[in-house]
C-alpha cells in the first residue's frame, strides 16, 4: 500500500476520502478505444472523445483544478490536487487529454492573464472541452528559444501574427495556443511578448496546422503556420516585452518544478499498452527465455535492471524529499532535476528492455509475437521526444549548473 | 506499516544535524584535518591512527555515541533518520573517530535482547566500539568468520576492522557449535593482539585482531539472526557517510570551477566541466533520497528496510566513486597533489566503497529479493512475490 494519506491535513483527508468514493463509483472502466502511451500521441477523434469525456466527468466532480481559485473555475482548496492525483493513480484511471492546458497553460494564465480572461478560459480548460497547445519552438528557435521570430504587429487594439511554429503537440485538436511572439526585433529577450490565441476558430483563415510524422510512424505533433491571424490585445499575458518572464512560468511548470501541482490522472491506458517502468521491465525479463532459464537469471542483465529499479526509486524519493526543507540545501536543486531524470530514466529503462528482449526486440506493434505488443521499441523511440522537448537534457544540465551550482553561464 | 511523508525527520533530527555540522567545522576544519592526518606522505609509512581523541568525550557528553542505543537501555533511542543525519555530517567532515562503528554496534546490540544490556551500558558510558565481523578474505557475507568460539573463549583472527586502534571494545562474530554467534570483548583483554593494516585512507585506521584463547561475553544465542536484522542500519549509516563526503567533494569542485580561470573563462563556463559536476550533484541527491527512505523504513517499515538499504548502498558506492574521481579531475594538476585536500576525501570514498559490499554486490542482493535467487531452489519466480 502507498504511503499517501499519512500526513494529510484535515481538508486533505476529507477530500481524499471523497475522491476515493467518487472514483469507486465513476471509474470509466476498460477503455473502449486503443489508447496511446501518452496524451501527446493522441491521433484519432475517437481517442480524444473518450478521454475528453473522462476529463469532463473528473472536473465536474471536483478532481481537476482543485487548488485554483473558485472564481476561475477551480476548487478553491489548498494542496489538494496532489491528493486527487494520488487517488486517480491508485484507481488506475485513464490520463487526461488536455495535458498542456493543465500542466503549462493554466498556471501561466493564472499568474499572468487579465481576470476576465482567466474567467473566460480556465473553466473550459479544466473540463477538457478546450484542448490547448503550446507555440514556443520554431524552425530556427529550438534550444535557443529566445530567438523566436514569429512576429506580432500592432493594428489598433489588435495584433496581426505571422510566422511558423513547430513540434506543436495536440495542435490538430486544439482550440487555444499559448504562444511566445516577437513584438520588437531590436531586442532579443525584451522583444518577446506572450499571448493566448484561439487557433481552431481561425483554421484556414490565418492559421494552418500540418501534421509532422515522428520516427515511430505516429502523428501527434504538428507545425503551425500563422498567416495574418488577428488577435485581441486582451489575450496578451502580462506586459508587452515581458514574454520571456512569462515563458519561464510555463517552462518551470512544464519541467515539473512549478508551485502548482498539475492535475494528473492514472496509468490506465488500454489492455494492449503499458508503461516503461522498472516493474514492467522485470516482468519482461521473467517471461523472456534465455538459455535454460529466463533473462531474469542473467547476472549482467540483473545488474542493469537493478540500476533502473534504483534510479526509479531515487526519482520517487527525490520528489518526496523535495518537500522536506530540513533535508534540502537549495530550494530548486531537486525540482529542477525532475524533467532530466524522468526523461533519461524512461529512455534507459526502454533501452535495457530491448536488451532483455533480445532478438524479439526487433518486433514492432503489428507483429503478434512482439513482447508486450511492441511497446518497448515504441517507448524507446518516443523517449527521445522527452529528452529533447521542453529543453534538451543538455539545456537542463546547463540550467542546473548555472542556477543551482552557480557555475558561469555557458551562453 | 507505512512511512511518514517527511521521513520522520523532525525538529530534533534537524537540530542534531546542524549542530553536528557546526561542531565538526569548528573543531576540525579541513586544513586542520589535513595537518593532523596527512603528516607523512611516504607511501611506505608505518600505519598510524591519528585522530582528535580529545573530542571523543565531548561527543559522548553531547549524547552522539548513544544515539542509537534504545532509551530502555539508557541511550537516546533517536530514530535512524536522525542518526543518518549526524553521520552525513561526519562524512562531510571526513572526521576520524570510532563513531560509525559505535553507532553500528548499537544497532546490532539492540537486536540481541537482554544479552546486549551490559555492552549497551558501556557504550552509554563512552566506550568506542570496533566491529570484528570480517574474515581474512574480506567477505561481505556476514555468515563467514575467521574466529571460532568454544563456550565463551575465542580463537582465530578477524580482519579489516575499522578504527580498531581508536576503539576500546570489540563486537566479534565467531563460529562454533551453535553456528555464528556474537561476542563482546575489551580490546585490552588478555590474548587479544591488534596488528594495524597499512591502508590508503588517512581518515581511518584498520587492522587485524588475533584471539588467542580470549575470554569474551556471548551476546545471547541467536547472533547470526541479530546481525542479519541489523545490517540494513549499518548499510544506511555508511551510505550517509559517503553522501556527506560526496557533497563536500561536489561543493569543493564547484568552488574551484567557479574561481579557476582558463581560456579567459572560469572552468565551469565550459560544458565539458559543468555537465559532469551536475551529474555528481544528481548522484549525491539520489543517494541522499534513497538513504533517508531506507532509514525511515528501519524506523517505520522494517519489512522494506533491507531492499531499500541495498538500494541506498548501491547508489552510495557509485556516488562515492564518481564524486571522488570527478573532484580530482576537475581540480586538474593541483587535484593530483598531496597538498590539495581533495585526496583525503578521495581516499575515504574509495575505502568506504568496498567496506560492507560494493555497488555490484548490493545490486545482486537486491536482484535476489526482487527477482529471486537463480542459484536457490525454485528459481526466478520466487522472491518476486515477496517484493511486490
Amino acid at each position: 500500500m502507498s504511503d499517501s494519506g499519512k500526513r494529510d491535513s484535515a481538508e486533505q483527508a476529507e477530500f481524499r476520502s471523497y475522491c476515493r468514493d467518487w472514483l469507486a463509483d465513476h471509474h470509466p472502466g476498460e477503455p473502449t478505444v486503443r489508447l496511446p502511451q501518452s496524451p501527446l500521441e493522441i491521433m484519432t477523434r475517437d481517442q480524444l472523445d473518450y478521454l475528453q469525456a473522462w476529463q469532463k466527468a473528473a472536473y465536474d466532480a471536483g478532481l481537476v483544478g482543485c487548488d485554483y481559485p473558485v472564481e476561475v473555475g477551480g476548487g478553491g482548496r489548498k494542496d489538494c490536487q496532489r491528493v486527487a492525483n494520488e487517488e486517480m493513480q491508485a484507481a488506475r484511471t485513464p490520463f487526461f487529454p488536455n495535458v498542456i492546458g493543465l500542466g503549462m497553460a493554466a498556471p501561466t494564465v493564472l499568474h499572468h492573464a487579465r481576470d476576465d480572461v482567466k474567467r473566460e478560459l480556465l473553466p473550459r480548460l479544466f473540463s477538457g472541452e478546450d484542448i490547448w497547445c503550446q507555440g514556443f519552438s520554431e524552425p530556427g528557435a529550438g534550444s535557443d528559444l529566445a530567438s523566436v521570430q514569429t512576429f506580432a504587429e500592432p493594428k489598433g487594439d489588435r495584433w496581426v501574427i505571422n510566422g511558423h511554429k513547430v513540434w506543436t503537440s495536440l495542435a490538430h485538436f486544439a482550440e487555444w495556443m499559448i504562444i511566445l511572439l516577437r513584438t520588437d526585433k531590436s531586442h532579443k529577450y525584451e522583444g518577446l511578448s506572450y499571448f493566448v490565441v484561439p487557433i481552431r476558430a481561425a483554421l484556414g483563415k490565418g492559421v494552418s496546422v500540418r501534421p509532422l510524422i515522428k520516427m515511430t510512424g505516429e502523428t501527434g505533433f504538428n507545425e503551425v503556420i500563422f498567416d495574418g491571424l488577428e488577435v485581441d490585445d486582451r489575450y496578451r499575458l502580462d506586459e508587452l516585452g515581458k514574454g520571456w518572464q512569462v515563458a519561464m512560468t510555463t517552462l518551470l511548470h512544464e519541467r515539473g518544478a512549478g508551485e502548482l501541482q498539475a492535475p494528473r490522472a492514472g496509468g490506465l491506458k488500454s489492455r494492449e499498452s503499458h508503461s516503461a517502468t522498472a516493474r514492467s521491465l522485470l516482468e519482461l525479463a521473467r517471461k523472456t527465455p534465455r538459455g535454460a532459464g529466463t533473462a531474469a537469471d542473467d547476472p549482467v542483465l540483473r545488474d542493469r535492471m537493478m540500476q533502473q529499479v534504483i534510479r526509479e526509486e531515487a526519482l520517487k524519493e527525490n520528489q518526496r524529499r523535495a518537500r522536506v526543507p530540513a533535508l534540502l540545501d537549495h530550494p530548486m536543486r531537486l525540482p529542477l532535476q525532475n524533467k532530466l531524470l524522468a526523461s533519461e530514466l524512461g529512455q534507459d529503462t526502454a533501452r535495457v528492455a530491448l536488451e532483455v528482449a533480445g532478438a524479439a526486440a526487433t518486433l514492432y506493434m503489428a507483429d503478434e509475437h512482439a513482447p508486450d505488443r511492441g511497446q518497448w521499441p515504441l517507448a524507446y523511440m518516443n523517449s527521445f521526444g522527452m529528452t529533447i522537448a521542453a529543453g534538451t537534457s543538455e539545456v537542463q544540465r546547463n540550467i542546473l549548473g548555472e542556477r543551482v551550482l552557480g557555475l558561469a553561464k555557458s551562453k | 506499516m507505512s512511512q511518514p511523508n517527511n521521513y520522520g525527520f523532525g525538529e530534533e533530527a534537524a537540530l542534531l544535524k546542524s549542530s553536528a555540522a557546526k561542531f565538526f567545522a569548528q573543531h576540525l576544519p579541513v586544513d586542520r584535518l589535513h595537518a593532523r592526518v596527512a603528516g607523512s606522505h611516504d607511501p611506505y609509512r608505518c600505519p598510524e591512527a591519528p585522530w582528535p581523541q580529545e573530542l571523543w568525550q565531548p561527543m559522548v557528553d553531547l549524547g552522539w555515541t548513544s544515539l542509537a542505543v534504545p532509551e530502555s537501555a539508557g541511550g537516546l533511542g533517536m530514530p535512524c533518520v536522525a542518526v543518518a543525519g549526524l553521520v552525513e555530517e561526519l562524512g562531510r567532515a571526513a572526521f576520524p573517530c570510532p563513531l560509525l562503528g559505535t553507532l553500528a554496534a548499537s544497532y546490532i546490540l539492540a537486536e540481541c535482547g537482554d544479552a546486549g544490556h551490559t555492552a549497551q551500558q558501556e557504550i552509554v558510558e563512552g566506550c568506542a566500539v570496533a566491529l570484528a565481523l570480517t574474515d581474512k578474505t574480506g567477505s561481505w557475507d556476514i555468515a563467514s568468520s575467521g574466529v571460532t568460539y568454544d563456550g565463551e573463549v575465542l580463537s582465530g583472527g578477524a580482519h579489516f576492522i575499522q578504527d580498531v586502534r581508536k576503539a576500546t571494545r570489540l563486537l566479534v562474530s565467531a563460529s562454533g557449535a551453535q553456528g555464528l554467534q556474537l561476542f563482546w570483548v575489551s580490546v585490552d583483554a588478555d590474548g587479544v593482539g591488534v596488528e594495524p593494516d597499512a591502508i590508503v585512507d588517512l581518515t581511518r585506521d584498520q587492522g587485524r585482531v588475533t584471539f588467542n584463547g580470549v575470554a569474551a561475553s556471548r551476546l545471547g544465542d541467536a547472533g547470526a539472526a541479530a546481525l542479519d536484522r541489523a545490517m540494513p542500519a549499518l548499510w544506511v549509516l555508511l551510505a550517509a557517510d559517503m553522501a556527506g563526503a560526496a557533497e563536500w567533494l561536489l561543493q569543493t569542485s564547484v568552488e574551484y570551477a567557479r574561481s579557476r580561470q582558463q581560456f579567459d573563462h572560469p572552468l565551469g563556463f565550459f560544458q565539458a566541466v559543468k555537465h559532469p559536476l551536475v551529474d555528481v550533484m544528481i548522484h549525491v541527491d539520489a543517494t541522499r533520497s534513497l538513504l533517508y527512505s531506507a532509514a525511515c523504513a528501519i524506523d517505520h517499515e522494517p519489512g522494506r528496510a533491507r531492499q531499500l538499504a541495498h538500494m541506498a548502498q548501491a547508489s552510495a558506492c557509485d556516488t562515492a566513486a564518481f564524486s571522488a574521481g570527478r573532484a580530482v579531475q576537475t581540480h586538474g594538476g593541483i587535484g593530483f597533489t598531496w597538498e590539495c585536500y581533495v585526496h583525503l576525501y578521495f581516499k575515504r570514498q574509495k575505502h568506504s566503497e568496498v567496506l560492507w559490499g560494493d555497488a555490484t554486490w548490493h545490486r545482486a542482493r537486491l536482484a535476489d529479493i526482487l527477482l529471486g535467487d537463480p542459484a536457490a531452489a525454485g528459481g526466478s519466480a520466487q522472491g518476486a512475490e515477496a517484493a511486490a
